[in-house]
């Protein structure tokens, strides 16, 4: 009972949001527009590298697309899902996380609603439409593992985005004038993902692909996708382990940002 | 003209946390992009990729991160903000254009990411890569024009974008268009010379649209890809995207002053 009448007034929330982004009709259609451009051109920076080569840290342009479809898929949906979370750092340098703090209703859950925008379903859309053109084109010999993979891949890897939104947006409660620093981790990550982790290599390698997780978003499941061994020479399960790796990161999220929201300090402005 | 520089130098000194934040992402940028086009020169199997040895792919890279503070290709909603509040009429009854006195703060502005969010990425990617040293004295001034009229240039657009708030009440979408534009079409993503198979396209970029203007052109000149004939060349278009731009500010702000309805109050 509690718990409907809560998503009612979320719901409710989100309406508001939609009716008012599309009350500006010219701006709301060129948004949407853009947004679905958005995805399209990411595919075009990747491919722009096959201008000049034939394959790229080992692996073909088909191959990386398919990197690139489980990534940005991944990417769209934690960004529609919690991306608005990022404008945490307004809301701590006005002060107006006090208003949020004081309403009966979860910090983490208002954020996200209070600015939702519907627009960003066309990257949706389109990410999704890249990823299944992709598969569809790259001989993929199918087995159930690998079906459940195509689903579970995405779902994982937008859990994981998720956690590093919200993980990141956290640092905002003590680095007040953070401004673009979580960038290099969100828009960072989802970039480091769309490319097969063999072209980075030495600390950046290590400290984005595997102690951050990276890797798990886009590389690894494509590998199990498309039956590869991994170049970098870990052993075959490693490829699906992508669930277990959004899991444990989504978890650490959380805890940092109960944290941070138990040791938040109003700027008092 | 040069107290509003002076006062754009000193607001952006100010936000110190802000800059730290931005020269770190474009760090992380930086090697993301620098591991990305190395790898497509090793795959490519040649010593000369487009144009580009694997140290000058370096250099444009890491050039590129620090160049994005310095034009500020993102970010910029001082006009629009003013437009939505209603407060850009005060900037109407000031003495000086309103293009030529924004103009004057962002310089001062672009002179303080210069020494700040040009310098940092330059050092962070000298220290993790090899990078390459213009060999021809003359780069150094070269550079440090083109440079300039890329910020001049990204602030024309820029002001535009902004502009357009006159007419419509929510610019996100313009804002949009204008990330992905800058971040495709001004060399940033790879560089342009990347699609040489389709020489009209390279051209016709370069010559009817001002993004190369911003980004590639500076970092073609630092990078030396060419005689300095041609380099010389690459500055004069800039310069000639740099007057149309203005232009075109010039006549969009007279014409919204006409249609001008203040908004709030």
């Amino acid at each position: 009972m509690e718990a409907t009448r809560r998503l009612g007034i979320y719901r409710r929330l989100m309406g508001a949001q939609v009716r008012s982004h599309s009350s500006y009709r010219a701006s709301f259609g060129l948004d949407l527009m853009a947004n679905a451009l958005i995805p399209l051109l990411d595919v075009a920076a990747v491919l722009a590298m096959f201008r000049v080569t034939k394959t790229l840290g080992g692996f073909t342009a088909l191959e990386v697309v398919v990197m690139f479809g489980f990534s940005a898929t991944a990417f769209t949906l934690a960004d529609l899902a919690v991306g608005n979370i990022e404008r945490i750092r307004i809301y701590v340098r006005q002060g107006t996380l006090d208003a949020i703090l004081i309403r009966p209703l979860s910090v983490l859950g208002q954020l996200v609603t209070l600015d939702f925008t519907i627009r960003r379903v066309g990257r949706l859309v389109v990410a999704l439409a890249v990823l299944g053109f992709a598969v569809s084109k790259a001989n993929i010999v199918w087995t159930p593992g690998r079906m459940i993979m195509l689903i579970a891949g995405p779902l994982s890897g937008a859990v994981f985005f998720s956690a590093i939104f919200v993980g990141t947006a956290t640092v905002a409660f003590w680095w007040i004038d953070s401004g673009e620093f979580a960038n290099g981790f969100t828009y960072g990550g989802r970039d480091f993902t769309s490319y097969p982790i063999t072209v980075y290599s030495g600390l950046f390698r290590r400290v984005f692909a595997y102690s951050l997780g990276f890797a798990f978003v886009g590389y690894y499941p494509s590998l199990a996708l498309l039956g590869r061994a991994d170049p970098l020479g870990l052993p075959a399960w490693v490829s699906w382990s992508s669930p277990l790796v959004a899991l444990a990161t989504a978890v650490v999220a959380s805890v940092v940002w109960r944290f941070g929201v138990r040791h938040y300090r109003s700027t008092g402005s | 003209m040069v107290a509003l520089a002076v006062a754009g130098f000193r607001r952006y000194a100010t936000y110190r946390q802000a800059t730290a934040a931005s020269t770190f992402t474009n760090s992380v940028f930086g090697y993301l992009r620098c591991y990305v086009l190395l790898a497509a020169a090793a795959g490519s199997g040649l010593s000369v990729t487009a144009g580009y040895t694997p140290q000058q792919l370096a250099t444009y890279c890491w050039a590129s991160q620090g160049l994005i503070g310095m034009v500020m290709l993102w970010g910029w909603t001082d006009l629009g903000d003013r437009i939505r509040s209603g407060d850009i009429v005060a900037d109407l009854l000031r003495p000086v254009h309103p293009v030529a006195s924004y103009l004057a703060i962002d310089l001062g502005r672009a002179g303080h990411a210069s020494l700040t969010r040009f310098v940092v990425p330059m050092v962070v990617g000298a220290i993790s890569f090899d990078l390459y040293t213009p060999q021809r004295l003359a780069t150094y001034p070269l550079f440090v024009l083109s440079a300039l009229l890329g910020v001049v240039v990204c602030f024309g657009c820029r002001y535009l974008v902004n502009a357009a708030g006159f007419w419509l009440l929510d610019v996100r979408g313009v804002n949009l268009v204008w990330l992905f534009a800058s971040s495709l079409l001004a060399g940033l993503a790879f560089p342009l010379h990347f699609l040489q198979e389709w020489p009209w396209l390279v051209i016709g970029l370069w010559v009817l649209t001002p993004f190369p203007s911003i980004l590639q052109a500076p970092l073609d000149v630092l990078v030396e890809r060419g005689s300095v004939a041609q380099l010389l060349g690459v500055v004069a278009g800039q310069a000639a995207w740099a007057g149309v731009m203005l232009t075109i500010c010039w006549y969009v702000q007279r014409r919204a002053e006409r249609k001008l309805v203040i908004q709030g109050g």
